[in-house]
């Protein structure tokens, strides 16, 4: 049996001015019910149009979506625009970075939820108010009666957060993307949010896509890492694989530039060199060989051909797109980079 | 808000002041003599002695002005306890020196004119404006696009006096389809208001509703570009509701404030138009008046038409909360 959502060999590339953007190279990944995939990758890496992709939010605009996208079998990008749009807040929903933009600031909250449920249920208006209070109640707004007709500038961070969540779940979607929805928020508010999507999903058994770049974010609560960088898929596997035994130089270099309470507070903090490449001038080769500091021990490959993503044992389903051989990331895990951990 | 209200009504009141002191002033600098001027071509020493007396333009300017704003609230007497003694009541602007006619009755009588040009032609370039901007903006880089807004950048690069005359002679001269425009009342004769009317709507429609195409237009494509226009296609809303509801409601604010500061403006006078059409309004009036040099009623019309865009702010400001529920709250 297939699983709930599979994208197969899913580009996007975007013509520009200055030529074309190349936002999403030949990804692929899949995900099943109740379960927490985690695409991580610094800005411009490609994990929000990808999201906006399995939504189906590039039609209409320029942007050139070419691979399958598959939800329960129908592949959302060969769909007319029309057909999506009846899934979506139905089947795949979203819940976006900054809350604030993300909300009419015209419109009350309350009314904002009813709305996504008015779309997919022939319901009275008052009905759909009524549900509108029960998911601002099922997402901790205290005293919903009362806060479901107030207006986004009205809520604090974390409650546009949740009233967003709301909104995303009145239809009980089976899929959520969380585009970063916590990079907005304090710490302990993060927190907050993070533990309520995860009860959502004991609930209801949502498939979540959790995009952000935030390691600790992952480590919490996704199952699945896909590891971005340009673009492309770098390392993809399990929590515990990925980031117990990353495999990719980019992970390394993520993995060790988190702060840790017991190190040396003197030290200054290991940091990749150089900057996120362009995407329209992606470098030869492997798009990271500029930033890596092991590329002299592969020697031109590197720069002149482009690593495929491989499975890091025979028939294992932790994937790394690297020229380094297993043996020798292995080694240069052991003595580089596990003891900076 | 009460509170709000009554602030914003102050300031105005201040700013009206400021607005009659300083066209007070001026005048009072112009090397044209009032009293001279309201004499007439068989003129006396003594009478235009007599007239500066009568006018009390013998009294100096703060004790002038005093008594212009005095006779604005309470009303004023001239000449008082003389057999000529004559009395303005409330709220006073002071008489003609063409006329003799008491300036507030003039504006009075010129009002409707002005009024009936600018609520006609605004309700007229609102329909056009809006639908053509929205139309644009739906159809962004199609050939509807590319017409209309060709249509009215032309439009806006356009001059009332030209458009008028070329309107005129079409439509009066040459194909005599409308009457030469001019005014007579609503009320009475309804259907030859409207036909007098007709060129004026139109002309101001056609350079005012070019500018609120552009703005309508602009402003959707920015809103189309927000977030939360982005949250209403996630939410699998159809396209017509996300542009009519939701887009249109995020770009109207700007559209309303500059409706009613060109309301507000038009309604103290729609000088141009009223010249160029001859049509009795105040902005006929103050042209006349300033040809005259009939200082009372240019410091009228000017109070008067200061007076009107105060207001259009005031009730812009409040339109805005109306609008805007963050400037509600406050």
């Amino acid at each position: 049996m297939s699983k709930f959502l599979e994208v197969n060999n899913l580009s996007i590339s975007f013509p520009t001015e200055d030529g074309v953007v190349k936002a999403v190279d030949n990804m692929s990944f899949s995900l099943e019910k109740g379960k927490t995939l985690g695409i991580v990758g610094e800005s411009g890496s490609g994990k929000s149009v990808t999201s906006l992709a399995i939504l189906g939010l590039h039609k209409g605009s320029t942007a050139e979506v070419s691979g399958e996208i598959l939800i329960d079998g129908q592949d959302i990008n060969a769909m007319a625009e029309n057909d999506v749009r009846l899934l979506r807040g139905k089947v795949m929903s979203m819940i976006f970075q900054d809350a604030l933009a993300a909300l009419h600031p015209y419109y009350t909250v309350g009314n904002q939820i009813a709305e996504a449920y008015l779309v997919h249920n022939k319901v009275s208006k008052s009905e759909a108010k009524k549900r509108a209070i029960e998911m601002l109640d099922r997402v901790g707004i205290p005293e919903p009666q009362k806060r479901v007709d107030d207006y986004p500038h009205q809520f604090s961070g974390g409650m546009r957060q949740r009233a967003m969540i709301a909104m995303a779940l009145s239809c009980n979607p089976s899929l959520l993307i969380a585009d970063e929805p916590t990079t907005a928020l304090d710490v302990t508010v993060q927190a907050q949010i993070i533990d309520l999507l995860r009860d959502l999903q004991k609930e209801f058994n949502t498939a979540i896509i959790l995009i952000t770049h935030d390691l600790g974010v992952v480590s919490e609560t996704a199952d699945d890492i896909l590891l971005m960088y340009a673009g492309k898929a770098i390392e993809y596997g399990t929590v515990r694989d990925v980031l117990q035994k990353p495999q990719h130089p980019y992970g390394w270099g993520l993995l060790t530039s988190i702060p840790r309470l017991t190190g040396d507070p003197e030290k200054s903090l290991a940091a990749i060199p150089g900057t996120p490449p362009s995407l329209i001038s992606v470098p030869s080769g492997c798009a990271f060989h500029p930033r890596c500091s092991y590329v002299k021990q592969v020697g031109t490959a590197c720069s002149s051909s482009i690593p495929d993503l491989l499975p890091v044992s025979a028939g294992a389903h932790h994937l790394v797109r690297c020229h380094l051989d297993t043996a020798a990331r292995e080694e240069i895990f052991r003595s580089q980079v596990a003891p900076n951990l | 808000m009460f509170n709000y209200l009554v602030r914003r009504i102050l300031s105005g009141v201040v700013v009206l002041g400021i607005v009659s002191a300083i066209v007070f002033g001026i005048f009072y600098i112009l090397p044209a003599d009032p009293a001279r001027l309201s004499c007439g071509k068989t003129c006396s020493e003594e009478l235009i002695l007599k007239i500066r007396h009568t006018l009390e333009l013998d009294q100096t300017l703060p004790v002038q002005y005093g008594r212009y704003v005095k006779g604005i609230f309470v009303g004023r007497t001239y000449l008082k306890g003389s057999p000529a003694e004559l009395k303005c009541s409330a709220p006073c602007l002071g008489y003609s020196f063409q006329t003799n006619q008491p300036v507030t009755q003039l504006l009075k009588d010129r009002l409707p004119a002005t009024a009936s040009i600018a609520f006609g032609a605004s309700i007229l370039w609102l329909l056009i404006g809006l639908s053509s901007g929205i139309i644009s903006a739906l159809r962004r880089g199609t050939w509807v696009d590319k017409l209309s807004q060709g249509v009215a950048l032309g439009a806006a690069s356009l001059q009332i006096y030209f458009v008028g005359l070329v309107l005129q002679f079409i439509f009066v001269n040459k194909l005599a389809w409308l009457p030469t425009p001019g005014y007579s009342s609503p009320l009475h004769y309804p259907l030859d208001w409207a036909k007098q009317m007709a060129l004026p709507w139109i002309t101001l429609a056609f350079l005012l509703s070019a500018i609120y195409s552009r703005l309508t237009r602009a402003g959707m494509i920015e809103i189309m570009g927000e977030d939360y226009v982005r949250t209403a296609r996630a939410k699998g809303l159809g396209n017509r509701t996300i542009k009519l509801k939701h887009v249109l409601r995020g770009a109207i604010t700007p559209i309303v404030t500059v409706f009613g500061l060109d309301l507000g403006g038009l309604l103290g006078g729609a000088v141009i138009t009223e010249y160029v059409f001859n049509i009795p309004g105040l902005g006929k009036l103050s042209t006349d008046a300033v040809s005259n040099l009939d200082l009372p009623v240019i410091t009228g019309t000017v109070i008067f038409s200061a007076f009107f865009i105060i207001v259009a702010n005031i009730l812009v400001d409040l339109l805005y909360a109306a609008l805007d529920p963050k400037v509600r709250i406050q």
